[in-house]
């Protein structure tokens, strides 16, 4: 049982605010993933649900209990680093025993909890050898043993992965995923990489400027992204953000043609955004008809598809996704069309999501 | 490597390298003889005569004759003055090292105030010769009533290490990544527990370089002994070793066994440290 509440939850290093009121709620068992830019704070707010930093402002309880006083091992909470920060000076099982003898458990307890958590994690075989002997994915399976041994409620991952190469890092993610599943505590990650953050979380907080943009299922912000930045922060490549101008059922681009669009929201009136991920947007060669005219920029090939960017006679630049055969030359004239049903509108001015 | 190499050579010539290459060496084995001829004839000198030290002060000994080292062993106090060096050359790395780390873990890890003001202290402690402050130093070990007194000289040498302490252990602490610290502090470690099991283990290589920086200076000093010390069951080795020099006469090779011996330790050490120093030296310098 693990409950975490972040009520009003403000963060200033001397004079700067790096956290601007959080508040959240993370329920049992839930596997929530913290993504933003670099310099977002959620770094911060991991550092501050596991105690390591105080919480200038508001309250956060576990439980129903305050933790905000509450030292960082009498909270039930285990955190794996991003560098890991394994002892260097001890081995394997050593790493694994300092924070189990600290806890004052017995002999046999340590033993067991360390052998549970080597068989886990497939770490029978390394535990004699010191941190420098082991790859980077075997240390970082030893920092995750490590929380493990401590049978925490709630376990953070702080950029977990971000030190692995690519073919690795899947591997570990879905270690994650499994783990997860396995032992049901309550994981709460943080990432900058939103494939991470799509693949693992039941729960995504995306997080911009020490404020929290939008919490919500992979699915809810990829489909219903409350804003500009969640809806260009989530999927890849970026979804396309176009300025419009409603003229009637048609929506025009400043000087490079217009289409019709229906099912508009009622408030999108004048001038606003229009988003339209790569899949939405389609491409016929040539100017003219209904649709935007642009020229190609350029063409990443993919294999099993392939990407076309293009500019719009206002500049914005939009990827199209497009059949891997289909070749298009730089700067040839082609007409991008938005599918309809893609289209997903946002305010000129604050750039949230404009309701249906 | 050999690309490297190979071009290296290309560059210069096979000559222009050799000549560069051998002058260097050339350079570093005269200077071997340089800082090794003293000690070698201060250990020749140890097994000889006084007539034969000035007869042929650079012949080989006969060094079965240990006479000197028997007479230095048996006929002085050479004893009581090593015991003492050991008494006061010891107490005062133990202060320096623990004091010292201390310190450097607080101003490399607490952010306080002050914390910048304090390390800028110690290191105003580099600039200043402690021996220019011999009067008042004298006047107050002299209030203290510690003069005559071992004290004093720990008291002088633990200030006189602190500042090179410090200055070597906060600049290597810091280099350690604080996210080691964390994960002790998740893991309920109290800030002594990390201190101990995770941070100490950890500087070992720098406490070394601060240990061998300190304890020749300390172990070789001659001037505070002189000035604090009288008591002649107190002195230590430096002081004790000039009652061998006579107003008149001078048992040179009397002097210069125990010179022999007095060295001994600190060489013994200086070995059996050297891969630490060395690892201490070059740590950081490749990833």
């Amino acid at each position: 049982m693990a409950r975490l509440s972040l009520r009003g939850i403000k963060k200033r290093f001397k004079t700067t605010d790096v956290l601007h009121g959080i508040d959240l709620e993370i329920g049992d068992r839930e596997f929530v993933v913290f993504v933003g830019p670099s310099g977002c704070g959620k770094s911060t707010l991991l550092r501050l649900i596991a105690g390591l930093d105080p919480i200038t402002e508001g309250t956060f309880t576990l439980n129903g209990k305050s933790m905000n006083d509450v030292p960082p091992s009498r909270r039930g909470i285990a955190m794996v680093f991003q560098s890991y920060a394994l002892y260097p000076h001890m081995d394997v099982y050593e790493n694994m025993a300092f924070g189990a003898r600290l806890m004052g458990l017995t002999k046999a307890e340590i033993e067991a909890r360390i052998d549970e958590a080597a068989r886990m994690l497939r770490l029978e075989p390394y535990l004699k050898r010191k941190p420098r002997e082991l790859s980077g994915g075997q240390r970082q399976r030893v920092a995750i043993a490590r929380a493990l041994v401590r049978k925490p409620e709630v376990f953070l991952l702080d950029e977990p992965l971000s030190n692995l190469d690519a073919a690795l890092r899947s591997d570990v993610r879905l270690e994650i995923a499994r783990l997860h599943r396995q032992i049901g505590g309550t994981m709460i990650y943080v990432t900058h990489d939103q494939v991470e953050a799509m693949t693992l979380a039941d729960k995504i907080v995306v997080m911009n400027q020490g404020r929290i943009e939008q919490v919500g299922s992979p699915r809810e912000l990829y489909e219903t992204p409350a804003n500009t930045f969640v809806a260009t922060f989530i999927g890849s490549p970026r979804m396309a953000l176009i300025d419009v101008t409603r003229e009637g059922a048609r929506v025009g681009v400043a000087g490079g043609g217009s289409q019709t669009l229906d099912r508009m929201p009622a408030d999108a009136n004048g001038a606003f955004k229009i988003g339209v991920r790569p899949d939405g947007l389609a491409l016929a060669r040539g100017n003219g008809g209904d649709g935007f005219a642009a020229s190609v920029v350029y063409t990443e090939y993919l294999g099993d598809n392939a990407f076309v960017y293009a500019r719009l006679a206002d500049g914005t630049q939009v990827g199209i996704r497009t059949a891997p055969g289909e070749f298009y030359e730089p700067d040839e004239a082609v007409t991008v069309t938005i599918a309809p049903s893609a289209a997903h509108f946002f305010s000129a001015a604050d750039g949230r999501r404009l309701a249906a | 490597m050999t690309a490297a190499a190979e071009t290296y050579y290309e560059k210069r010539g096979l000559i222009g390298t050799l000549g560069r290459d051998g002058l260097l060496q050339i350079i570093l084995v005269a200077n071997t003889f340089i800082m090794l001829a003293p000690i070698v004839i201060m250990v020749f000198s140890a097994f000889k005569t006084n007539m034969e030290i000035f007869q042929s002060p650079f012949s080989l000994p006969d060094f079965t004759n240990v006479a000197n080292f028997v007479k230095i062993w048996t006929q002085t106090n050479f004893l009581r003055y090593l015991a003492n060096s050991f008494i006061v050359t010891g107490a005062s790395m133990v202060c320096i090292l623990t004091l010292g780390t201390m310190a450097a873990y607080a101003i490399a890890r607490y952010q306080f105030f002050g914390a910048s003001f304090i390390l800028m202290f110690f290191l105003a402690g580099l600039t200043l010769p402690l021996k220019l402050a011999i009067i008042p130093l004298f006047m107050l070990m002299r209030d203290l009533g510690i003069l005559n007194n071992q004290l004093s000289l720990i008291a002088v040498y633990t200030a006189m290490g602190l500042p090179t302490t410090v200055f070597i252990m906060t600049g290597f602490i810091r280099t350690l990544p604080s996210e080691l610290e964390d994960a002790a502090r998740m893991d309920g470690a109290s800030e002594a527990r990390i201190m101990w099991s995770i941070m100490l283990p950890l500087v070992r290589p720098a406490m070394v370089i601060a240990g061998i920086q300190n304890v020749v200076p300390i172990w070789n000093d001659f001037f505070f002994p002189l000035v604090f010390i009288q008591n002649d069951s107190l002195k230590t080795l430096p002081q004790g070793l000039t009652t061998f020099m006579g107003e008149y006469t001078t048992d040179w090779g009397v002097l210069f066994s125990g010179l022999t011996l007095s060295a001994a330790p600190i060489i013994l050490i200086y070995i059996m440290l050297s891969r630490q120093f060395i690892n201490g030296m070059t740590s950081g310098a490749v990833k």
